[in-house]
């Protein structure tokens, strides 16, 4: 029997606002323990909540770029529930009138694009982080002791939940990392998976291909890289349909990944069903945004990563275009007169090696080096793509080391590469022809790197079939 | 040497502002009144030596945050809590140089009608140190009626200004639900909590509450004053429609000595000049209480989950996180707002939300719009705001239900988010009887105006009699 998998998602991206959702505490990462915290998100006696007006706007951008319908009307709820990292023993969160619901995000793959159904997008707060001392797992059973650092605690949180609609740990990936990039356009994230703000939980099923069932899932829970997605995905998939295979029931339980114990195996645990007694949170009143914030969150937008990939697809292959959108080098590409395919090539390869950032770079400049490419030596071009993001960078200023193609200039030491290597010239003759490659080296290594390779292999040859 | 009996703020004001006595004099003659009288009464669960500011004392209940000066609201689990911050009704206060003088007792997390409930010991009535002085703003109203404090702030959730003031046989205002800050308030149910002064006199109630009113950024439930606030002056009430409900005048449980002085004021009302009538308010009456008492758990449950022994206020502290939120939380909290935490996770939880919580809302929406009907027809709604005058202390302790009706009458508008205001209208059995007047959402000028007039006719004297 062939099986299907079925997936879903839930993303949590935190928001870069500057200050907390409902406090005026500044949000950021790396701040010492408990240095960004005020008697309200530590939860003193009276306090109330303000929410971020900017938090909840750029909830709505997002909502707009996945397809979303907004509300006219939004509450938030209380989520009530006991843990040291939770504050006010409840999370203010949205339950049942979220702002953001019924979208549709376009996945684009290499067979054509797949809609991705968005159940809804709401905003929440984030909870405070415990650390855990002792015990040497970094977990909470067997820790000697639990310290809580609440300067995390209040940050404004986007929870993206899709239907599952997707079908594979390839598409996984692909979805989750266009979302990212959409995330980063829109400029209300991060959407860092180290500093943790993105995160993302994923259901998995399988079912025999052809059937609209759904199966007991799984849920992998705190994955904090697209591999690891990609890669617990697969191993459920298949641990799954050998459950099912050998006439087995797959049970709900939860995989935890612990961060910085990606090699380990996932904690199992039984979902339990946690009832958190939501009800509307009564210090607020309801969202209720105006259509004219609406409107120009949906004006605003531009053209999407996800149309972007459709359309470069068709000057260079889905692969290449895929890599340049969600790496955010595509507006570079557009601005880089050339060969296509080249120019693609560049930057995916040696641009993103040499660690420039691609909006920094002049596009035309860029052309022009890579146009030139074959004719200066290798090192004049590394050097060149290293200092191409550098204001006032000019192609021109390394074009002047023409490579050596003067067969008057090269002849000699071409000669004194053979004399020194009659041992490969001879195997060479003999028949071993991939020893052409190291003797061109050594021309290469004797002359800097400034021969023509095109020539010095022209060269070699002759001579050493002559 | 001033006598701190009789004197309002008002004439507080006026010693300053003839220069007959200093701040600093007039805030020693009431710490003078607290050394003498409150040993007995146990008004004050924090008496403040010092207090800065220029202006006439006050004293806060114990739900109020103010900075640096203890705030437990009468509960051992936030025992010698000193807040960061002040509260903006604190703040407001101190804006305009009025001196906090302590902290006032109150049932534990304003949990109570009775002032029993505080973990600290009751206060005791100064009309007769035997009975309670009501509650949950039991120290607040005796410390006025006592002479221990000019005014006072108390918090009304299901009738906790409006109850002890009457009972004391001071004034008590509870205001048009936003009207005032809830911010550093220590929160029980947040939907129905609402900070109240409690005065000698509606003049100085109304003053008072012009300086805590009005929208605060901290809080977003809170609108700004649609009129500024009138201090009353007339002495008739020509032309305003005073209604009678009836449910609300003919409850079970109103002792006659209570109707009989509330009768006598409706009386005195059509004197004066108001139109009488009579009105109904069945759904009101009959559901308030019960919708109270789903709703105002619900949230105290999650308003109560804070208090978890991790970041402040007491901590028992045994192996392992489930232990110690267990622990600290059984020998903090006392027996009510255990109880009434049971009633909310109960209500809250799946599979009964929609029977209780969401049944109680929908409930709360009849009860605004019968309300809202009758203050169409009229500008005042009149009742007692308590079926019984003060009763013995420990009558009702081990009866929690009978405990709850002492706020039968003051809880329906409540729920509908009205203003209320309580004025002592006569004694039955030497005890005062208290009027609660009901008005429209923001029509407190028109409660402080009727309460003005009847007050001026009735001359009711507030000095209990056995301290005169």
């Amino acid at each position: 029997m062939n099986w299907e998998p079925v997936i879903g998602c839930e993303i949590h991206v935190h928001l870069k606002t500057r200050t907390k959702m409902f406090c005026r505490c500044p949000v950021g990462f790396g701040a010492p323990p408990n240095s960004q915290t005020c008697q309200v998100c530590l939860a003193h006696p009276g306090v109330l909540p303000v929410p971020n007006e900017k938090a909840i706007e750029w909830t709505i951008k997002l909502g707009a770029a996945l397809g979303c319908e907004i509300a006219e009307h939004a509450v938030f709820h209380r989520k009530n529930y006991f843990y040291p990292d939770n504050p006010k023993g409840y999370q203010i969160s949205q339950y049942d009138e979220p702002l953001c619901i019924r979208g549709s995000f376009s996945v684009p793959g290499p067979d054509g694009a797949t809609e991705i159904g968005i159940v809804r997008a709401h905003l929440e707060e984030d909870a405070a982080k415990n650390v855990h001392m002792g015990g040497g797992e970094g977990r909470i059973h067997g820790a000697d002791r639990t310290l809580v650092d609440f300067n995390r605690a209040g940050t404004p949180l986007v929870e993206i939940v899709t239907q599952p609609d997707l079908r594979s740990a390839e598409q996984t990936k692909r979805f989750l990392q266009l979302l990212r990039q959409t995330v980063r356009e829109l400029g209300i994230s991060d959407a860092e998976m180290q500093e943790g703000s993105m995160r993302f939980d994923v259901n998995v099923s399988v079912r025999p291909e052809g059937s609209d069932e759904l199966r007991t899932r799984t849920e992998l829970k705190n994955i904090n890289s697209f591999n690891f997605a990609s890669q617990g995905i697969e191993r459920e998939i298949q641990r799954q349909i050998a459950i099912y295979e050998s006439g087995g029931q797959v049970e709900q339980e939860t995989l935890h990944f612990v961060p910085g114990h990606e090699h380990a195996p996932p904690l199992r645990s039984k979902e339990e069903a946690q009832d958190y007694r939501y009800f509307p949170e009564p210090d607020l009143v309801p969202i209720e945004p105006p259509l004219e914030m609406v409107e120009r969150a949906r004006a605003e937008l531009g053209e999407l990563p996800s149309a972007r990939i459709r359309r470069l697809e068709a000057e260079l292959d889905f692969g290449l275009a895929e890599e340049l959108v969600t790496s955010g080098r595509d507006g570079l590409y557009e601005r880089t007169p050339g060969d296509r395919r080249a120019v693609a090539n560049v930057l995916m390869n040696e641009l993103a090696a040499a660690g420039v950032d691609p909006s920094a770079v002049d596009g035309a400049e860029l052309g022009k080096l890579i146009e030139a490419r074959d004719r200066i030596p290798r090192d004049a071009f590394t050097r060149a793509l290293a200092a191409s993001g550098d204001g006032g960078f000019q192609a021109s200023d390394y074009l002047g080391e023409t490579l050596i193609a003067d067969e008057a200039e090269l002849d000699p030491v071409i000669d004194q590469v053979l004399a020194a290597n009659e041992e490969h010239a001879a195997a060479y003759r003999a028949g071993k022809e991939g020893l052409l490659g190291f003797l061109v080296g050594q021309v290469m290594k004797e002359t800097r790197g400034r021969a023509n390779p095109r020539v010095v292999n022209e060269r070699l040859r002759e001579k050493l079939t002559s | 040497m001033i006598d701190t009996l009789r004197l309002t703020a008002k004439g507080v004001n006026d010693l300053l502002e003839t220069g007959e006595a200093s701040s600093d004099e007039i805030f020693a003659a009431y710490r003078a009144a607290i050394d003498e009288r409150d040993g007995e009464l146990k008004c004050f669960l924090h008496v403040c030596d010092e207090s800065p500011g220029e202006g006439i004392p006050i004293a806060l209940k114990d739900v109020i945050s103010t900075k640096g000066v203890p705030t437990t609201a009468g509960s051992k689990i936030l025992e010698g809590f000193k807040p960061v911050y002040d509260a903006t009704v604190t703040e407001r206060c101190a804006a305009r140089g009025l001196r906090t003088i302590g902290k006032t007792n109150m049932d534990e997390f304003a949990m109570g009608s009775s002032t029993e409930n505080s973990a600290y010991g009751p206060t005791r009535n100064p009309w007769d140190p035997d009975r309670v002085p009501g509650g949950s703003s039991g120290g607040s109203a005796a410390a006025v009626a006592a002479g221990l404090a000019p005014w006072a702030l108390g918090s009304d959730t299901g009738g906790s200004v409006k109850q002890p003031a009457a009972l004391c046989g001071v004034v008590g205002l509870r205001p048009t639900y936003g009207t005032v800050s809830r911010y550093g308030i220590v929160a029980f149910a947040s939907s129905l909590d609402q900070v109240g002064p409690i005065a000698k006199t509606v003049a100085d109630c109304a003053f008072l509450y012009s300086v805590i009113a009005g929208r605060d950024a901290n809080d977003t439930t809170t609108v700004d004053l649609p009129q500024p606030v009138e201090i009353p002056q007339d002495e008739d009430l020509r032309g305003l429609r005073v209604g009678v409900p009836k449910e609300l005048n003919e409850a079970e449980g109103i002792e006659p000595g209570v109707s009989m002085a509330v009768n006598a004021a409706i009386e005195l009302c059509r004197e004066l000049g108001a139109e009488v009538g009579e009105c109904e308010l069945p759904r009101s009456v009959d559901y308030g209480l019960p919708c109270y008492y789903l709703i105002a758990p619900s949230e105290a449950s999650s308003n109560l989950a804070r208090y978890d022994g991790v970041r402040y206020g007491l901590r028992v502290s045994p192996d392992g996180i489930r232990e110690l939120y267990e622990q600290t939380r059984d020998h903090g909290f006392g027996d009510e707002p255990k109880r009434r935490i049971m009633l909310g996770t109960y209500a809250l939880s799946a599979g009964y939300y929609e029977a209780y919580y969401g049944q109680a809302q929908k409930v709360r929406t009849v009860i605004r719009q019968e309300f809202a009907a009758a203050l169409e027809r009229f500008d005042v709604l009149v009742s007692p705001t308590s079926p019984t005058v003060a009763f013995p202390l420990g009558a009702k302790t081990e009866n929690p239900l009978a405990m709850y009706l002492s706020d039968v009458l003051a809880i329906p508008p409540n729920m509908a988010g009205l203003p209320g205001l309580s004025i002592p209208c006569g004694l039955s059995e030497g005890l005062p009887v208290g009027l609660q007047l009901i008005g429209a959402q923001f029509s407190e000028n028109v409660l402080f105006r009727a309460g003005h007039a009847l007050e001026q006719a009735l001359g009711f004297d507030y000095v209990p009699q056995r301290l005169a």
